[in-house]
């Protein structure tokens, strides 16, 4: 599969060709060469941790701006549960719902209603023994994207159902089309979103042939101006409520909110993508038993610890925790959409990316070739190469990327050889000319 | 034909929680060949029941992993106490794994009987006081 859209893209000018991003990258995805980083597109997750990292701030996200709104007849914004996590002192959601429409968007949709329905239906499915246990989340498209790169085997376990904010986007435009009678293409569906890796998912879509999600726009920029139209609103009458979504939906914007929606005890959630690699590691190898949901989310504390949220995710987690409280459990149930609505409608394929041949001859001949370069190498993973570690080098050099001779301790080595050749060489060959003794004495 | 993938590792004795690093090792190579997913979960898993064994009951020892287009080989050799009865260390549940290892969640006695399920051929080879060499073949190729 040639690759394709990227939501994570680089600023040549501020990018200094160092090496914090190469060496954080859970695919090995990033090279500096000639001085700048390179995304190697089909291993790219869009995980978002090189732009957390990035000292220059050269590693951006990309996503639409505000003013894709005016793109469409009708738009309808769908936040994500995390977009309450960011608010001080937030007793109820509805303030934040309104601050949306008077954003100049025409319809809320709570991400959080879908993901609602997505809990019901994965309790059903698991109910039924339908499912190939235990059952992996497919709501966070980097680790689905993960998955697909590095951990094949588990792709079966993978939950088959579209994702809420897939979902919330598929509902919301069918409601408007029914609602204005206007045509699907002229009713925009954008997403507040957390994080560029649903960005990505939007213009290339896992399990879906494609996205009814238009557009996405940053949390950290609709945030400003939300905040100064939720203290408008303070002194205003609020407007009719917009769609519900209770403890459930909103459970999903941090670590732990999915699984434990499932009322099922046997269930793991882990966050960070370090943690997320182990855990897969360990199902890959069957070393949990009993196990019947894994949560993963790439970001540390869940959807709330997204690239573009504002709030620390530790604290819009204890933010969320108050909210929370006082909302109804559920709002939302399978009952009002058809399971078929939900099932992906594309298959999900694994991708070849680390694969190092297509012929086994070959892949095997380039994996020795590997080995005795990696011999040749220091094993410092140092990464002033380009590459994060001394095999991520034997590899380049193997794929043709690279060259042994970029080890700059090898190169160094070298010199230093060439230096005592000259020295030796000085004490027996004679220098082109001669100076004449004495010359100075007659001067 | 191509020289095949030799892999050697050496599985310290006294250090539990460095066990599982050479299966590791050993799946990450598997995927840049291109291998099978159900052929390299058979490897990976076989190869750590192995490594969890010889940590627990060896003191360590060496494994070499030898990788052809047509098998996955594994010699997983020790110089460890060496086990009586091969017949009755293959039964499921029998183990002789020490209580400070069980409390771990280790020493079910499915180690070996996990060895032979996940892998195609398996020869054990121990002597008393000598050591045990146990040698696991997976086919790449159904």
């Amino acid at each position: 599969m040639g690759n394709r859209f990227h939501s994570v893209t680089l600023d040549t000018d501020a990018c200094k060709g160092c090496i914090n991003c190469i060496k954080r990258c859970p695919t090995e995805a990033i090279r500096v060469r000639d001085g700048k980083a390179h995304i190697i597109t089909e291993r790219c997750i869009d995980c978002g941790e090189c732009i957390r990292v990035c000292p220059n701030h050269a590693k951006k996200a990309v996503y639409d701006s505000l003013s894709i709104i005016d793109d469409y007849e009708y738009t309808i914004a769908l936040p994500a549960p995390s977009l309450y996590g960011q608010f001080n002192n937030l007793d109820d959601k509805e303030i934040v719902l309104d601050a949306l429409l008077k954003m100049g968007f025409d319809a809320v949709y709570e991400v959080a209603a879908a993901a609602e329905i997505v809990s019901d239906a994965t309790r059903k499915l698991m109910k039924q023994g339908a499912l190939k246990l235990p059952v992996i989340s497919s709501a966070c498209p980097a680790v689905v994207r993960l998955i697909r790169v590095r951990f094949h085997e588990l792709i079966p376990n993978i939950l088959p159902l579209h994702a809420p904010i897939e979902l919330a986007a598929r509902i919301a435009k069918k409601k408007a089309a029914n609602l204005t009678g206007l045509p699907m293409e002229k009713i925009g569906a954008i997403f507040i979103s957390p994080c560029p890796a649903k960005v990505s998912a939007i213009r290339y879509p896992l399990g879906a042939q494609k996205s009814y999600v238009d557009g996405a726009v940053a949390m950290s920029e609709v945030y400003p101006r939300l905040i100064h139209l939720m203290k408008e609103l303070e002194d205003e009458d609020q407007s009719d409520k917009v769609v519900d979504a209770g403890r459930i939906g909103v459970g999903w914007a941090s670590s732990g909110g999915e699984a434990a929606a499932l009322i099922n005890e046997n269930y793991l959630a882990a966050d960070g993508i370090e943690n997320v690699i182990k855990v897969l590691e360990d199902l890959e190898d069957e070393r949990f038993s009993g196990l019947e949901f894994v949560e993963l989310n790439a970001c540390s504390g869940g959807c709330v610890g997204g690239v573009l949220t504002v709030e620390n995710p530790y604290i819009a987690k204890a933010k969320l925790k108050r909210l929370r409280k006082y909302l109804p459990v559920s709002c939302n149930h399978l009952r009002d959409e058809r399971m078929s609505k939900l099932e992906w409608d594309a298959p999900l394929d694994k991708s070849n990316a680390l694969q190092l041949d297509q012929d086994m001859n070959k892949a095997m001949e380039k994996l020795n070739e590997m080995e005795e370069i990696v011999s040749r190498l220091h094993g410092l993973d140092c990464g002033s190469c380009g590459a994060p570690s001394c095999m991520a080098l034997a590899e380049d050099v193997v794929r043709g990327f690279a060259q042994e001779e970029d080890c700059i301790f090898n190169m160094k080595e070298q010199m230093e050889e060439f230096l005592e050749q000259m020295a030796d060489q000085k004490s027996y060959i004679e220098p082109p000319f001669t100076i004449k003794k004495g010359r100075e004495e007659k001067e | 034909m191509s020289a095949p993938v030799i892999l050697k590792y050496s599985v310290p004795g006294d250090d539990f929680t460095r066990a599982g690093e050479a299966s590791s090792a050993v799946k990450k190579a598997l995927k840049k060949l291109g291998v099978a997913p159900d052929v390299i979960r058979k490897v990976a898993i076989a190869m750590y029941e192995g490594e969890i064994n010889m940590v627990i009951h060896a003191d360590g020892g060496e494994i070499t992993v030898e990788i052809t287009p047509e098998y996955v080989n594994m010699v997983l050799a020790d110089t460890g106490p060496g086990i009586a009865d091969i017949d009755l260390a293959m039964k499921e549940g029998y183990s002789t794994a020490p209580d400070n290892v069980r409390s771990l969640g280790f020493g079910a006695g499915m180690g070996l009987p996990n060895m032979k399920k996940y892998t195609d051929e398996m020869k054990v080879e121990s002597q008393v006081g000598v050591g045990t060499t146990v040698t696991m073949r997976v086919y790449v190729q159904p």
